[in-house]
């Protein structure tokens, strides 16, 4: 077990917390660097699929793991990125450009969606960005002039600097290299006033409004941050499937962003990375699964989504902190070894009380 | 004129249906505080059920409403009992979430046990009309109407004199509070759950004639919840108000506007709600208060 001496207030904020972190992380850089040469080329794509994931969980989990609000409409934030994205490029933008424009634009939503999201909480919330998303589904099957419609748009061909980037290696490095500035901006956000003030709202509104903290200016901002983020992701989304159609932003995709992100843990940036690797292979492995087992089971209909159901059902209810969770639980026990005992991990109850009238 | 009254009707009895499916949201968050997603899921389960008892092992229609009403309020109260309990003290959001999924779950087990194709189910009512100079009314959506009327009056009932309404009403205004006047808050949990999974059933029920059965048909619980929300989320009468106003709406915005609209009109009214008066109809919010 390590204990850190703190000697300046610094300390508290800085990146890595101690030498040892250091060495992890810088392995892990080196491994994501290296391993695409090492492997088939059609799990490098899966790999980038896995960040793309990971950029939309960032959003996702700043927003409900960070400031506690619920959004059943992050699909809708996507498909925007995505289709501002591939029209500016059919319009003749370069690549960098267009992305930070369809980021910008798909934040400038978030806010106003937020704005009137502020006088609702929780559940009510959580419907509205429902129904925001449902809208947006509605918009992109109709609005045929710029979306196609039904038969959806091809996204070109992404060239970064006029070199092409769409074969799977260096879009594999792209998606990492958006994924990691990502990171680190989500990281420097955590640990500044806003970030603060996100989390103090997130435990609770009426203390964080005690101490001086705008809730509808931090509120917003947290939807406008957590949009930019999903559009982002939407961006390099485009490019990966390479034709964009209205059925691939359904209520199904924001449910599963929402379970990325309660499967890895809420409340932690290391959660996102796992649910996203959770959310990118469980696919794969129901896939291989399907082989094995008998067709009877196999050629349920719906079996996919059941088998996510299940899990997050699962999880919900053994383990409410995610894979992240779990993963300190576990390096708490060695830890500890000889000493663990079994109550320190125990959840406390509370009692609800409702505020409700009548 | 004729075609107002009709899209009226049609509207109406839509509506009821919608509003039956957010009567059993609103009574499971009345009482326990928790949003049940799945609850287009349990209807579509009922459906099926009922599905089942008419044209698999061809029961008596009533017998058959009756061993459907039976058996998912047992479903209702097992769900409650494995699924649920284990979450009580947990965050809503936890909740949500955890509905959510077995929303997905219970779709795929439908989709194992009776397949994925449509069916159909006739009762004895189906495919009379009346005609009242011109307006063409189905029997069904009568039957809807009326089943909807019956169900709210014994619900007002119940929650108003009965003990065990009452009970319930104490164990979802406080907890704590509830159990120490003696209420078994846990025991009555699974009823509300009971019951509410058996008014879903009704709404399945209802609704099977009119529309197909398929694993899918839950879908319409999204919008009932829509109708829950615009009647004020916890107001019983709210969720029939609101689900009748989104049934009409819808209804006439599908004859009076492009294509698309009325898919969409559900969430507009939400969205519309949620903007000018988010607490609903029937308001049961109060900003807290320190």
């Amino acid at each position: 077990m390590r204990f850190i001496r703190k000697t300046s207030y610094g300390q508290d904020i800085q990146l890595f917390k101690h030498r040892g972190q250091v060495f992890w992380y810088g392995l892990l850089l080196a491994t994501v660097f290296g391993l695409p040469f090492f492997i088939d080329s059609f799990y490098v794509g899966e790999l980038s699929m896995v960040f793309i994931y990971a950029i939309a969980g960032t959003g996702l989990m700043l927003l409900v793991g960070y400031t506690g609000l619920v959004s059943l409409g992050h699909a809708a934030f996507l498909a925007i990125g995505a289709y501002t994205h591939a029209y500016l490029m059919t319009h003749g933008w370069p690549l960098l450009p267009s992305i930070i424009s369809a980021t910008l634009f798909t934040s400038l939503i978030g806010g106003l969606v937020g704005i009137p999201a502020l006088r609702m909480t929780g559940i009510y919330l959580a419907v509205a960005t429902l129904a925001f998303a449902i809208i947006i589904e509605q918009v992109l099957t109709h609005w045929v002039s710029v979306t196609g419609g039904f038969r959806g748009m091809p996204v070109p061909l992404p060239q970064l600097f006029g070199v092409d980037i769409h074969d799977a290696l260096s879009f594999y490095f792209f998606c990492l290299a958006i994924l990691i500035i990502c990171l680190l901006l989500a990281l420097n956000l955590l640990r500044s006033p806003t970030g603060r003030a996100m989390r103090a709202i997130r435990d609770s509104e009426i203390s964080a409004q005690s101490m001086g903290i705008h809730l509808a200016y931090t509120k917003t901002l947290a939807f406008a941050i957590s949009a930019g983020f999903t559009g982002l992701a939407g961006c390099l989304l485009a490019h990966k499937i390479g034709y964009l159609a209205p059925d691939g932003f359904t209520l199904l995709i924001s449910i599963q962003l929402l379970i990325l992100v309660v499967v890895g843990g809420l409340g932690s940036l290391h959660g996102v990375i796992y649910g996203a690797f959770f959310i990118g292979f469980l696919p794969q492995a129901i896939a291989l699964m399907r082989d094995y087992l008998p067709t009877k089971i196999s050629q349920i209909p719906g079996l996919e989504p059941g088998i996510f159901g299940l899990i997050l059902v699962l999880f919900l209810i053994y383990e409410p902190l995610g894979i992240y969770g779990r993963w300190l639980k576990i390096r708490h026990y060695f830890e500890e070894f000889p000493l663990y005992r079994k109550a320190t991990h125990q959840r406390q109850k509370s009692y609800l009380r409702t505020e409700r009238l009548r | 004129m004729e075609v107002v009254f009709q899209l009226l009707l049609s509207g109406i009895s839509q509506g009821c249906v919608y509003g039956l499916i957010a009567l059993g949201f609103v009574l499971i968050y009345k009482a326990t505080e928790m949003v049940n997603f799945a609850q287009g899921e349990i209807m579509m389960l009922g459906a099926f059920f009922a599905f089942t008892f008419i044209s698999i092992l061809e029961l008596n229609f009533f017998l058959a409403v009756a061993a459907t009403i039976v058996s998912m309020a047992i479903c209702g109260a097992l769900l409650e009992r494995v699924v649920l309990r284990p979450m009580i003290g947990e965050p809503p959001f936890s909740v949500l979430m955890l509905t959510i999924g077995l929303g997905f779950l219970l779709r795929a087990i439908a989709g194992a046990v009776w397949g994925s194709e449509p069916k159909s189910l006739s009762a004895p009512y189906t495919g009379g009309v009346f005609n009242v100079s011109g307006v063409i009314i189905g029997y069904e959506n009568l039957v809807i109407i009326a089943g909807t009327a019956l169900l709210c009056s014994l619900l007002f009932v119940f929650f108003k004199f009965s003990r065990l309404g009452i009970a319930m009403q104490a164990a979802s205004q406080n907890q704590l509070a509830a159990y120490y006047v003696g209420i078994p808050v846990k025991r009555i949990y699974s009823m509300v759950w009971a019951l509410s999974a058996a008014i879903s059933a009704v709404a399945g029920i209802l609704v099977a004639p009119v529309s197909l059965i398929d694993p899918l048909m839950g879908f319409i619980g999204i919008k009932a919840f829509a109708a829950a929300i615009v009647g004020g989320f916890g107001s019983l009468p709210g969720a029939i108000v609101g689900g009748l106003i989104i049934g009409i709406v819808e209804q006439f915005a599908s004859l009076y506007l492009p294509p698309g609209f009325s898919d969409v009109t559900a969430y507009v009214i939400l969205l519309l709600m949620l903007l000018i008066r988010p607490e609903g109809i029937f308001a049961t919010m109060q900003r807290k208060k320190v």
